[in-house]
């Protein structure tokens, strides 16, 4: 049989993020996603004649803030260029990128797969317009225009992802990062987040790389692992037969889960990229970069390094509290309350978030806040109820807004700790019992849940169950 | 006199004195349209008269101080928008496009009280020096009316030599207001680039198109650049310095300037007269008091060859869009691919194919370094020689173009003999330096010759000076062409 691990897989990605400015990359027109057709547009991003383009600041902000995020360089002096080729939904015939003097060059992404660390380098990130959308129906094609000009972010990483699996964590990664930095909302569904990726294999041991394929057309998280192991497959499979891979456009086709060739080399367009005359080159002073990096919030990796270390949470809480801004927020605002931070985390990882789901509600949309948890877990901690029926108040809080205190006195749900009281309960229990008493007293102990149980149907939950469990062993014992 | 034989300080003049109501040369200018054109050509679109009467009624005899273009007729090229107004580029392929904005330019002209006569003739997209390549028809040069206007603002200055307006605004990318200027015996200003906003202007070459105006005396070019002149938040490319007011730099005295005369501006086959003219008008500056320096200029035999290079290279990108999906022509084929080819086969004319297919070679994959990049270091060589040369002098003065105007076909079949008309304006367009060319004398065949003056970047007032001290001495500009 084949042995794959004859070889080893070589993967480049190509990210586009649409940045989250108000305005168009080189126009005043807004972003807005989903408006109809054609009416987020001016003579500028339509293409007309004789108009000019002029850079928009905060995409070139943006675009600053995610390379310092990312350790690049920020290159004092960049440019802009022209990709030119024609397509319908291209107005000007080319597309305004940047080419030989990109704004950021350098930096990398950090990565946990499977426990272990790796450093994704980065080759360069660079400013661009997004282009508009063909739509065909019966009545033939359309051109909506409302995208074209949306400022992009182009991030390219070196070819140095070597699985399927690194790949989504990497993008997964990147997408954390620029949702903390506010730059990009991160929607592959919607198009705000795109991924090429360029793919080929190698003869494992060898360094020269092989023939490589563009994966076109990844438009969910789910499908990037998918493609790629169908790709890197395909090209095994082609190799191992004694063929030769061709260099060209594959797209993913997502309902028959394969890759297809779009064009081959030869039907390569040539963009001939030229510095684009109606813009002169950028040049960035130090005193904004830094007021930009000032601008930069703690991110994830920090977040989750201190969290190990100052909150003692396990890695695995850590991680997953802070893979978005917002969740880290709550989670820091209800630390800051006093609570135990294993509590909050032990609630936000589960009731919570699971409600969140359910729902389909953002946390910080939630009515649940941070001060309802911590009045919880204060209630729970010092003995006014027990955990399960702080269940059941954590859903009525999310559910009503009402604070735990509010549930609590409104549905008398104050657990019974009271020894004499509990003992009346747990005596009634064991004389209509007398089957499971026999038994228990025979040595079959795990009744004890049992009588627990009976005792809490009895007390609508109420009970302590730490007493009712010493009164049962004292009185069955 | 009639009004229309008016220069821009002169209406604005009689009519600050009540001499002369707006009304009254609208009326004028308008009737020498009607009168004329038909034999001249300037005009793709006059704008209806009735429009341009009721303009010119609303405004009050006795001018406005501050606005100095006040109820003065103008002539604007045809590749420049105008909200409302069609604007062809004279191109099968806009010849229907009507822009719904304004161009920075049309909107200080209107800021200043102008009255637009219409729309003038150009070579396609400003791509020739004759008005030949328009796709409508040629304008001819009222000088002799067999022969070509120049170009590519060739309506313009045709336009105003004919007094069928007071003024006109042309472009100029290599020469398409100077050599034109010249062959019409008008006076034609490019200003350094980035000092009048492109907003507006349908782009030919992005780096070297420059708006500026064509106009009967260096002291109207003055009055109307102080109006265009100015940074604008709508194009990168325009600089943000202060304005002077160009007017008061006509202080009519040449005393201890230095004017420098490049060695490869006299080159052998250039028209002999053109020559002894354009000479003996710099002496004639010298008598007036300026110092004439030999200089030189060593790169100028590369800024032709540079200069098709990215000029065709922009041209090709920036062209791009007349592609039949958004606006103007559409040819519909049988599928998308032939649609653009149908559409850019009949829309566009021989020379702008011509260009563009030069302009896509020489970007092409494996040959950009070959060609637009050497051809970026020619510029900046050129650039350099004239840094150089204005270390030593303020203004260069050349011929504005090696003949008198040619005629009309002459050269239609020899791409290269047109595009060396232009020898002597290109390396300004390149460098980025303002130039004015103004009337110095004529041929034997009662042609006018045009004398190139050149500053140094943003020093408009230079040459604005020496050319009015020299118009004002030698009075050429009162000879005009007898149509």
């Amino acid at each position: 049989m084949k042995d794959y691990n004859d070889y080893e897989t070589v993967i480049g990605l190509e990210i586009h993020a649409q940045m989250r400015t108000h305005s168009k990359m080189f126009c005043g027109c807004p972003t807005t996603f989903g408006s109809e057709p054609n009416t987020q547009t001016c003579p500028v991003c339509i293409g007309m004649p004789g108009v000019l383009p002029v850079i928009n600041k905060t995409a070139l902000e943006f675009t600053i803030k995610t390379g310092l995020a990312l350790s690049c360089r920020i290159s004092p002096f960049s440019r802009f260029a022209r990709k030119n080729y024609f397509y319908p939904d291209l107005p000007k015939g080319y597309q305004i990128s940047q080419y030989e003097l990109p704004i950021c060059e350098g930096g990398f992404v950090m990565l946990n797969v499977d426990g272990a660390e790796r450093r994704i380098n980065l080759t360069r990130i660079h400013m661009e317009e997004d282009a508009g959308k063909n739509i065909h129906d019966g009545a033939g094609s359309h051109v909506d225009l409302n995208r074209a000009g949306v400022p992009l972010m182009e991030i390219v990483s070196e070819p140095e992802i070597r699985t399927p699996k690194e790949a989504a964590a990497y993008v997964r990664k990147l997408r954390t990062i620029l949702r903390y930095l506010d730059v990009c909302d991160g929607n592959m569904e919607e198009g705000s987040l795109r991924c090429d990726a360029n793919v080929s294999i190698r003869p494992r041991g060898t360094e020269a790389l092989g023939v490589k394929t563009e994966i076109k057309n990844i438009n969910s998280f789910k499908f990037i692992e998918k493609a790629l192991e169908y790709e890197i497959e395909r090209q095994r499979r082609v190799l191992s037969e004694g063929g030769r891979i061709i260099q060209e456009t594959r797209l993913w086709n997502t309902s028959a889960g394969v890759t297809e060739s779009m064009r081959s080399k030869e039907e390569a367009h040539d963009y001939r990229y030229f510095p684009e005359p109606d813009l002169v080159p950028l040049m960035v002073d130090d005193g904004w970069i830094s007021e930009i990096k000032k601008g930069i919030p703690e991110l994830p990796d920090d977040k989750i390094r201190r969290y190990i270390e100052e909150f003692k949470l396990p890695a695995y809480d850590a991680d997953l509290l802070a893979s978005e801004k917002q969740t880290a927020a709550w989670f820091e605002e209800a630390v800051s309350l006093g609570a135990n931070p294993k509590d909050i985390s032990n609630w936000m990882m589960g009731e919570l978030m699971r409600l969140l789901n359910e729902k389909a509600i953002a946390i910080e949309a939630s009515q649940l806040t941070p001060v309802h948890l911590c009045g919880l877990i204060k209630l729970v901690s010092d003995g006014t109820i027990n955990l399960k029926i702080a269940k059941t108040v954590f859903e009525d809080m999310f559910n009503t807004g009402k604070t735990a205190g509010e549930l609590v006195k409104e549905k008398g749900l104050v657990q019974i700790s009271d020894v004499g009281e509990l003992e009346k309960t747990v005596e009634q229990v064991i004389a209509e019992s007398p089957n499971e008493t026999a038994r228990y007293k025979a040595g079959e102990t795990k009744l004890t849940g049992f009588f627990v149980g009976e005792v809490m149907k009895k007390t609508r939950g109420k009970a302590n169950p730490k007493a009712v469990n010493e009164i049962l062993k004292r009185l069955l014992g | 006199m009639e009004p229309f034989r008016l220069t821009i300080a002169e209406a604005a003049a009689a009519i600050a004195k009540n001499e002369l109501a707006p009304a009254a040369l609208a009326e004028s200018v308008f009737t020498r349209i009607e009168a004329i054109d038909g034999k001249v050509g300037a005009y793709i679109t006059v704008k209806a008269k009735d429009l341009a009467m009721e303009q010119a009624g609303r405004l009050l005899t006795g001018g406005q101080s501050d606005r100095p273009l006040y109820g003065v007729p103008m002539a604007i090229k045809d590749n420049m928008c105008i909200k409302g107004v069609r604007t062809t580029c004279a191109s099968k392929i806009l010849e229907k496009f009507i822009p719904p904005y304004d161009s920075t330019v049309t909107n200080k002209l209107d800021e200043a009280g102008y009255i637009l006569t219409g729309k003038t003739n150009l070579d396609e997209f400003a791509m020739g020096s004759s008005t030949e390549n328009s796709g409508y028809f040629t304008t001819k040069n009222p000088w002799d009316l067999s022969r070509a206007p120049g170009g590519s603002s060739g309506g313009s200055a045709a336009a105003v030599a004919a007094d069928m307006c007071i003024a006109a605004i042309g472009s100029d990318t290599g020469g398409s207001i100077r050599q034109p200027a010249s062959f019409c015996g008008v006076v034609g200003l490019k200003p350094t680039y980035g000092l009048v906003s492109r907003f507006g202007l349908v782009a030919f070459a992005s780096s070297l198109d420059q708006i500026g105006p064509i106009t009967k005396t260096v002291e109207d070019a003055a009055i109307v650049l102080s109006v265009i002149a100015g940074g604008d938040h709508k194009d990168s490319t325009s600089a943000h310095t202060d304005i002077p007011n160009y007017a008061a730099s006509l202080t009519g005295d040449l005393k201890g300037m230095k004017i420098g005369i490049p060695q490869e501006y006299f080159i052998d086959g250039m028209d002999k007269e053109v020559e002894t003219v354009v000479r003996a008008a710099i002496a004639e500056m010298e008598k007036l008091g300026a110092e004439v320096v030999s200089i030189k200029l060593p790169h100028t035999a590369y800024a032709v060859a540079a200069y098709y290079i990215i000029a065709t290279s922009e041209a090709s990108s920036n062209l791009a869009r007349y592609d039949g999906v958004k606006y103007g022509l559409r040819v519909s084929g049988s599928d998308l691919i032939d649609t653009y080819k149908e559409t850019r086969a009949r829309g566009f004319g021989q020379e702008v194919k011509r260009r563009i297919m030069l302009g896509t070679y020489a970007l092409s994959s494996g040959y950009y370094d070959a060609y637009y990049k050497k051809a970026q270091q020619v510029r900046t060589l050129i650039k350099r020689d004239f840094d150089e040369a204005f270390k030593l002098v303020d203004v260069i003065a050349t011929p504005t173009s090696p003949t008198t105007a040619f005629k009309i076909g002459e050269k239609t079949d020899d791409p290269l003999q047109m595009y060396l008309s232009d020898i002597f304006t290109i390396s300004v367009n390149l460098a980025g330096v303002p130039a004015i060319s103004i009337p110095c004398g004529f041929d034997s065949a009662n042609l006018p010759i045009g004398l190139q003056l050149i500053g140094r970047h943003f020093n408009e007032a230079a040459i604005l000076q020496a050319g009015h001290a020299y118009e004002r001495h030698a009075g050429w500009y009162k000879r005009r062409p007898s149509i």
